[in-house]
């Protein structure tokens, strides 16, 4: 039985075909696989091993070493608030404890329903509006207790844009095959790129 | 008060617009500054048609007189580092460090969600000028929007024909390869941010060897190069290193972008002169911050990321210039200001930032990874009131054991303090573990009466008393 879907499994490969060495796509694998369960599990990490050529030991190492790989399942919405500094300063801690009453969770659970795991997290680069929180990865700014009663009914409810835990960005790359330069195992290159040498450098 | 005039821009949360030269914000007031087209219709673009004519080393050379210090943190000049490479050793990658996490910063973001196509056209610039034969644009994980920023500007860029095979119809090929991370602010640190795009933990190599541009991406020579370094390339190439060295002074040129937080009026991310800016002018002029919130005193700031040795009101005529703001005892570092009031709780403030470096320690040094913990833990109590007249001696012994010897801290001429100038001494690989202890010990040194408040009355310390049978 196959982890990924047939459809995953051939972005998988397209993936891969990237990089010069396989294992480089390990991080965008985790990733992919995160989006399609919602959580990496043991049978997606050892699919990912399989497909970059190393053991589900080694996958499983990269895999725990980064915060956003979430080994067991969350909630529908992971809501992340900035507890650092400038959003300390500026009422963090107060935003903390009235998501926590709200959502009737402590940091670092999920609700019962499913519905929302509440984090506290580090510097999530939005320091001028601050206190702020990402839900899903995705920026709330300068955020006051109502207004995070307001996005607690928002994400309830259908009428939103924000994706399911574990979809990142929306986009993917497309490489069209007619530009694309393709890799070589830089053990096989051996002379500087053409450009180089069309304008006499000696480097 | 006077009236603030810069003028904050709606599509870019955060963004502040002013006087000042723009080079690499200029097209943030479009709305649709993100997209090919509004870019192409802004001299987007044209800097790469320009380099093509131009051979590399014409182009390396431009660069290099523009004297463009790296923005990312260290400062270091982005020709000089891109001439590290060893010469006859291919291939050569470029590796595009987009992880910004330091607290306080952002301004990258920004730049990959608001102009990802100035970024893309700085990385072909860099590719054709060192002979990068590949590009890996690492974003960091958390910035779902600049993914798909980014994401988006590759494809169409791709489908124009300015990435990929014959770039232009010329000899030039290159292909540009999205990459992201998965949240550690470790991978930052340039040696850390090549183990995670090989599918490692984010650990950061010993240097020496591993200096990137001789030992970096699969053991090749690697150019690191941060976010706003190279969307500063488009402009110099296109109106020349003498345009750029004309803004700013001749030891820090052109403009950078700032990010002030915290305690002002008027908080965002600023794009100012470098070099001859100051903090005064950066925190009270009415075209910025517009002064401390409420018309409160200032009581001290973080002047370049949570990393940063603190300032006092003392400081505040300081330009941007890292010839003077070192021997001040701090550093400029990724260009983010954290502003506190006369209403901060010193010791707390410390603690959510000796906090993040404890939590982001990666933990191959063992000073970092206990130390860390232990400067989070003593000074945690301290915060709660359950600290001792001891631990603030504890913490100085823990931080000693990270960073031996004279630490550095900005003066206070009314305490008779004298500064230490920057940089530090460490036992740690990278600078994770001295940044747990730099918000202590500068908070320690400048403003030792709140810890000592926080303690008082508690001559014992706190333990549990086991009764143990024999």
């Amino acid at each position: 039985m196959k982890f990924f879907t047939e459809e995953n499994s051939s972005l998988a490969e397209e993936i891969i075909g990237r990089y010069p060495k396989p294992r480089s796509a390990m991080i965008p694998l985790l990733h992919l696989a995160q989006e399609q369960e919602g959580w990496v599990t043991d049978e997606a990490m050892a699919e990912i091993a399989e497909l970059v050529g190393t053991t589900s030991a080694e996958v499983l190492g990269t895999c725990s070493f980064y915060e956003m790989f979430k080994r067991h399942p969350v909630g529908k919405y992971v809501i992340n608030i900035c507890t650092t500094m400038s959003c300390a300063l500026m009422g963090a801690g107060d935003l903390m404890e009235h998501a926590e009453l709200r959502l009737g969770v402590k940091s670092g659970s999920t609700t019962a329903d499913g519905m929302f795991t509440l984090e506290g997290a580090e510097c999530q680069a939005a320091c001028t509006e601050a206190p702020c929180l990402q839900v899903n990865y995705r920026h709330q700014y300068r955020v006051t207790t109502n207004q995070f009663d307001a996005l607690i009914e928002e994400l309830s409810s259908s009428d939103h844009e924000v994706p399911e835990h574990g979809v990142l960005s929306q986009i993917r790359q497309h490489i069209p095959e007619n530009r694309f330069v393709g890799v070589v195992p830089p053990e096989d290159v051996t002379a500087a790129p053409v450009w180089l040498n069309d304008n006499g450098s000696d480097q | 008060m006077s009236e603030m005039t810069g003028t904050p821009i709606a599509h870019a949360p955060g963004f502040i617009a002013n006087e000042t030269p723009r080079i690499v914000t200029a097209r943030f007031d479009y709305a649709d500054s993100h997209t090919l087209e509004r870019y192409e219709a802004t001299d987007g673009y044209q800097a790469l048609r320009k380099a093509l004519e131009q051979t590399p080393e014409e182009v390396h050379s431009e660069v290099t007189d523009a004297t463009l210090l790296g923005r990312g943190g260290a400062g270091f000049p982005a020709g000089v580092k891109w001439g590290f490479c060893p010469p006859g050793v291919w291939p050569r990658y470029l590796v595009v460090n987009g992880d910004e996490s330091e607290p306080g910063t952002y301004k990258d973001r920004l730049l990959m969600e608001l102009d990802p196509h100035q970024l893309i056209e700085g990385c072909l610039i860099a590719c054709y000028a060192v002979g990068l034969s590949q590009c890996f644009l690492y974003v960091r994980g958390e910035m779902a929007v600049a993914q798909e920023r980014v994401a988006t500007a590759l494809n169409d860029a791709y489908d124009a024909g300015y990435i990929g095979k014959n770039i232009l119809g010329t000899e030039f090929s290159v292909d540009i390869v999205l990459h992201w991370g998965a949240g550690a602010y470790v991978v930052g640190e340039e040696t850390a941010l090549i183990e995670s795009l090989e599918g490692n933990r984010g650990m950061p190599r010993l240097k020496p060897p591993y200096f990137p541009a001789s030992i970096g991406l699969y053991g090749q020579p690697t150019i690191v190069n941060n976010v706003e370094t190279l969307a500063n390339l488009p402009w110099i190439v296109q109106h020349g290193a003498s345009a750029f060295t004309a803004i700013g002074t001749e030891s820090s040129p052109g403009t950078r972008m700032v990010a002030v937080s915290g305690h002002v009026k008027r908080p965002g991310v600023y794009e100012i002169v470098n070099g001859t800016t100051t903090f005064r002018d950066l925190l009270y002029g009415a075209d910025m911050c517009g002064g401390i919130r409420d018309d409160n005193q200032l009581k001290a700031f973080v002047p370049g990321g949570g990393s940063a040795p603190w300032f006092t009101p003392d400081q505040l005529d300081l330009p941007f210039e890292a010839s003077q703001v070192g021997p001040q005892g701090s550093m400029l570092g990724s260009g983010a200001i954290m502003v506190m009031d006369e209403t901060a709780d010193i010791p707390a403030a410390a603690l959510t930032l000796t906090k993040f470096y404890a939590h982001e320690s990666c933990g191959k040094c063992v000073p970092c990874r206990e130390g860390g913990t232990w400067l989070e833990q003593i000074l945690r109590r301290v915060v709660e009131g359950r600290g001792t007249p001891r631990d603030l001696e504890l913490l100085i012994e823990v931080g000693e054991t990270i960073c031996p010897g004279d630490f550095p801290h900005a003066a206070v001429p009314s305490k008779g303090i004298e500064a230490v100038p920057f940089p530090y001494r460490m036992t740690t690989i990278c600078f994770v573990g001295p940044s747990a202890f730099a918000p202590i010990h500068s908070a320690l040194t400048l403003f030792r009466e709140e810890f000592e408040a926080k303690v008082a009355g508690n001559e014992h310390p706190t333990m549990i008393e086991v009764a143990v049978d024999v």
